[in-house]
């Protein structure tokens, strides 16, 4: 277990830049570090997903929790979750004529992996 | 389904049809803001209207069953690990003030990285399904149209499965639920990345939901080793969740902080959190507080812990709060029992409401000790935050062990929590989303490319697949039970035999539980006193006995303890021989009777008793005693002696005595009524008076057997005596 941190308290020093500092500058400040905190934070969750946002989004879709588990279990495997797997639900239904949810399961029972990879692919070479 | 006061809720009845239930409504709801206004006879400030159906507490009754509603949404937590008793509890509280609804989850629903479905049995708190949660929300949307008040229902948007959760309880009609990622890192080991991810997605579908969050910073507090000490901690921490969620869209309003006391007594407790509540306060303009209890300082005591919440509200009303919180006064020794939610509900209420008006009347000073504690606080605060910013963001500070550390910031003492940024669970699960990542659905956070299929659609992607389930509830799959032993529908077999039938047991969270508690003392010194109470337990036929508190009176003189076990009997209702309702005169015919035939009475405190409130009130006319029926009264006072109040019934020729008999140590009120018979029988008129007596601690029964005519009790009033009098009379006349 790595050490952590062992330190007097030094508040009367590290204090200093703040003294003189109002009550209302002081409140703005503690926001302005908050927003800089968190503004990173906020950049991964536009950039980034993850099994159980990729879940919630196949419920929305119309699929149960025992659906949305394993298909998106699939798509990891697949090396498709970058699509998102609303993506890969709705190409399937769009280019085989069929429902969203015949389409989800269609993919469950492992139907269609090869069109949707070939698809991407296709795109991608674009 | 239409409730009456007088039945019981169906469970079985709720739980029909289930897949097809809609909830009434979305969205999380305050109660009204009335501000001044006039309930009963008394003006209030800090109150909001009163329900159509409650319970008061119980002093209510010598206020015509006045039931003001503070102005602070009330919280209850609820969660006995069976949803289908609980409905009953969230039922009662409802009828004591509770309107925020908080159902616990079970043991370990963090680490599920899915949802549960079904309704298995939780340990400390209920699997949250989407049949339980359905089926919770169908009776609170019962249940508030019986009080008249809507009833927020929440629970927790965290651990792996957030944003599946959120969608779900979006879809429910959830109204209120706790979400932070901080929560998931520091306390649940959740990759601290996969957290933050997720939270976004989650807090956004809130956001469309109107749901109300509530961060989880007051579990820094309770995991401390000295709570007081994390007070620049926590306000870091409402900070960025509560910065965090407006960013992803989250309305201010709708985003509350869980703010706890963070010291108790034996501590100086206010010095230490009114300056803090003031300080979070005047940060988190904008934002909501939702007043917790503190819970680090909680013992088995449940004395104690209404004391803590009591000293804790008095901050809620020195500052303000929006939610006030209750934690059961039991929680610090089980599970919350029925009763115990009760009782805090009730104990809110009843704080609240006596503390009406407070601040119309009192105000913080603005210089002093309690503005340097503040400003502190917060300088406290902003340093934590540059030392983030400084170590190179928010990741590199939890690997640094910065949170839940023991010391006072910038005080380290090397014991925080520390995590690592490829650890924890579900560690290496977050993806980027390509270029061309789509999610055609409503209130999905993030790069979303529908652009690539419709332009159409880029400000409504769920458009593109002609809805979600957001805009259609038919797409939503409803999912019954997975388990075939586990679930309600055994449950209730095994328990129907206590259902809607004469066959009761007591209980304290499951019908037909059969656990009691019992208050013992012990004069003996602790270790004994927790054995022989278990004896004792023994000898009381509980089984599974345990001592569930155990306080120290003196170390050899004595100890209170008590004892919860269970009983395998029960009662059959349709077998006790109860007494029917004794049936009051009325007014007229009270007065009608002693116009024709003059009543004169002899009344008096006996013994050396100085009471005389409670024989006045049965007495006099401005009290709805008895004079206003025409009796003629002689009163005599108080500390009457028995020879003395038979004189004066021998001097009156009195047809009535009434004596009060308060004091009842050693049961001295009982051999008072003994020695008044004994006595008007030595002087040979008992045969021509009746003989009454009452007090607060009478058994009408036991007064009888001391050969007086009657006895009254604690309920009784002037109409009772009155109505046994005349028809003692009519009886004896004929």
């Amino acid at each position: 277990m790595k050490k952590l941190l062992d330190r007097k308290d030094d508040f009367l020093v590290r204090r200093k830049h703040l003294e003189g500092v109002s009550d209302q500058a002081l409140k703005e400040k503690f926001w302005k570090l908050a927003e800089e905190i968190v503004d990173p934070m906020i950049e991964l969750g536009k950039t980034h997903t993850t099994p159980s946002i990729e879940r919630s989004v196949l419920i929305r879709m119309g699929f149960s929790s025992l659906e949305a588990k394993p298909l998106v279990e699939m798509t990891v495997d697949h090396g498709l979750i970058g699509k998102g797997l609303g993506h890969i639900v709705y190409v399937v239904s769009k280019e085989k004529n069929m429902s969203i949810r015949e389409a989800g399961l269609a993919l469950i029972e492992g139907e269609h992996w090869d069109f949707i990879i070939d698809y991407f692919n296709k795109r991608g070479e674009k | 389904m239409d409730l009456k006061p007088n039945d019981k809720l169906d469970i079985r009845e709720i739980l029909s049809d289930l897949e097809n239930y809609a909830p009434k409504r979305r969205g999380w709801v305050w109660r009204d803001q009335v501000g001044k206004q006039k309930i009963g006879p008394f003006e209030y400030n800090d109150c909001s209207t009163d329900l159509e159906n409650s319970v008061g507490i119980p002093s209510s009754r010598y206020f015509k069953g006045l039931d003001p509603q503070p102005k602070e949404v009330i919280t209850t937590e609820i969660a006995s690990g069976r949803f289908e008793d609980d409905i009953r509890r969230m039922r009662m509280s409802a009828w004591h003030g509770a309107d925020h609804i908080m159902v616990i989850r079970t043991a370990g629903q963090s680490h599920m990285d899915q949802l549960i479905e079904g309704t298995p049995q939780g340990i400390g708190g209920i699997p949250i399904s989407r049949k339980q949660v359905r089926a919770h929300r169908k009776a609170l949307d019962i249940i508030e149209e019986e009080v008249g008040r809507p009833i927020n229902y929440h629970s927790y948007v965290s651990g792996e499965a957030g944003p599946d959760i959120a969608v779900m309880f979006a879809e429910e009609g959830v109204n209120g639920a706790h979400q932070d990622p901080q929560y998931n890192v520091l306390y649940r080991n959740i990759n601290m990345v996969r957290s933050f991810v997720d939270a976004a997605e989650a807090k956004k579908v809130m956001a469309w939901a109107g749901i109300a969050q509530i961060d989880g910073a007051h579990n820094a507090n309770a995991t401390a080793r000295e709570a007081w000490k994390v007070m620049p901690e926590l306000m870091v921490q409402h900070g960025l969740n509560s910065i965090f969620s407006a960013k992803i869209g989250m309305k201010k309003e709708n985003i509350c902080l869980s703010t706890v006391p963070p010291t108790a007594a034996p501590a100086p407790a206010l010095k230490f959190d009114l300056p803090y509540a003031v300080a979070l306060r005047e940060f988190f303009t904008e934002y909501r507080m939702r007043a917790q209890q503190n819970t680090k300082y909680i013992t088995s005591s449940s004395r104690e812990a209404t004391v803590t919440h009591v000293l804790n509200m008095l901050v809620s009303r020195l500052t303000s709060a929006d939610i006030q919180s209750t934690i059961t006064p039991d929680e610090g020794r089980n599970v919350p029992w029925h009763i115990y939610n009760i009782e805090a509900c009730d104990n809110a209420k009843q704080t609240l409401v006596g503390l009406d008006s407070l601040m119309d009347m009192i105000e913080l000073k603005t210089d002093g000790y309690l503005m340097e504690e503040k400003r502190e606080i917060q300088e406290r605060a902003v340093l934590y935050l540059e030392e983030i910013i400084e170590v190179g963001g928010y990741f590199e500070a939890v690997e640094k062990g910065f949170f839940v550390d023991s010391g006072k910031y910038p005080e380290r003492n090397g014991d925080g929590i520390a995590r690592d940024i490829h650890g924890g669970l579900a560690a290496g699960t977050v993806y980027e989303r390509d270029e061309d990542y789509m999610a055609p659905v409503t209130a999905h956070y993030g790069n979303n490319n529908i652009a690539q299929y419709d332009e159409k659609y880029v400000d409504n992607p769920s458009g593109l697949i002609g809805g979600c389930s957001f805009e259609d509830r038919d797409l939503i799959q409803f999912i019954d039970e997975l388990d075939e032993e586990d679930n309600v529908n055994t449950r209730l077999d095994e328990t129907e035999r206590y259902r809607n039938s004469d066959i009761i047991k007591p209980e304290v969270e499951w019908l037909g539980d059969g656990t009691v508690q019992v208050d013992l003392f012990l004069p003996t010194d602790q270790r004994h006193a927790k054995y022989a109470a278990l004896e004792f337990a023994k000898h009381m036929n509980l089984n599974e006995a345990e001592v569930i508190h155990i306080e120290v009176m003196h170390p050899s003189e004595g100890t209170r303890i008590q004892v919860k076990g269970k009983i395998d009997f029960e009662v059959d209702l349709s077998t006790l021989e109860i007494p029917p309702e004794p049936v009051l005169l009325d007014f007229d015919e009270l007065r009608g009777f002693v116009k024709n035939r003059p009543v004169k009475i002899v009344a008096g405190t006996l013994g050396e008793d100085e009471h005389s409130v409670g024989l006045r009130e049965i007495i006099d006319i401005k009290h709805g005693g008895i004079e206003k029926y025409g009796f003629d009264v002689k009163y005599l006072g108080t500390s009457v002696k028995v020879e003395k109040i038979i004189d004066a019934a021998i001097e009156e020729n009195a047809d009535v005595i009434l004596g009060s008999t308060i004091i009842s140590h050693d049961d001295v009120h009982y051999k008072l009524m003994k020695r008044l018979h004994e006595v008007a029988v030595e002087k040979g008129i008992r045969d021509d008076v009746i003989i009454c007596c009452g007090g607060t601690q009478v058994t009408p029964e036991i007064a009888v057997k001391q050969g007086i005519d009657a006895g009254f009790g604690r309920d009784s009033h002037g109409v009772n005596v009155a109505t046994y009098i005349v028809e003692e009379l009519r009886r004896r006349d004929k």
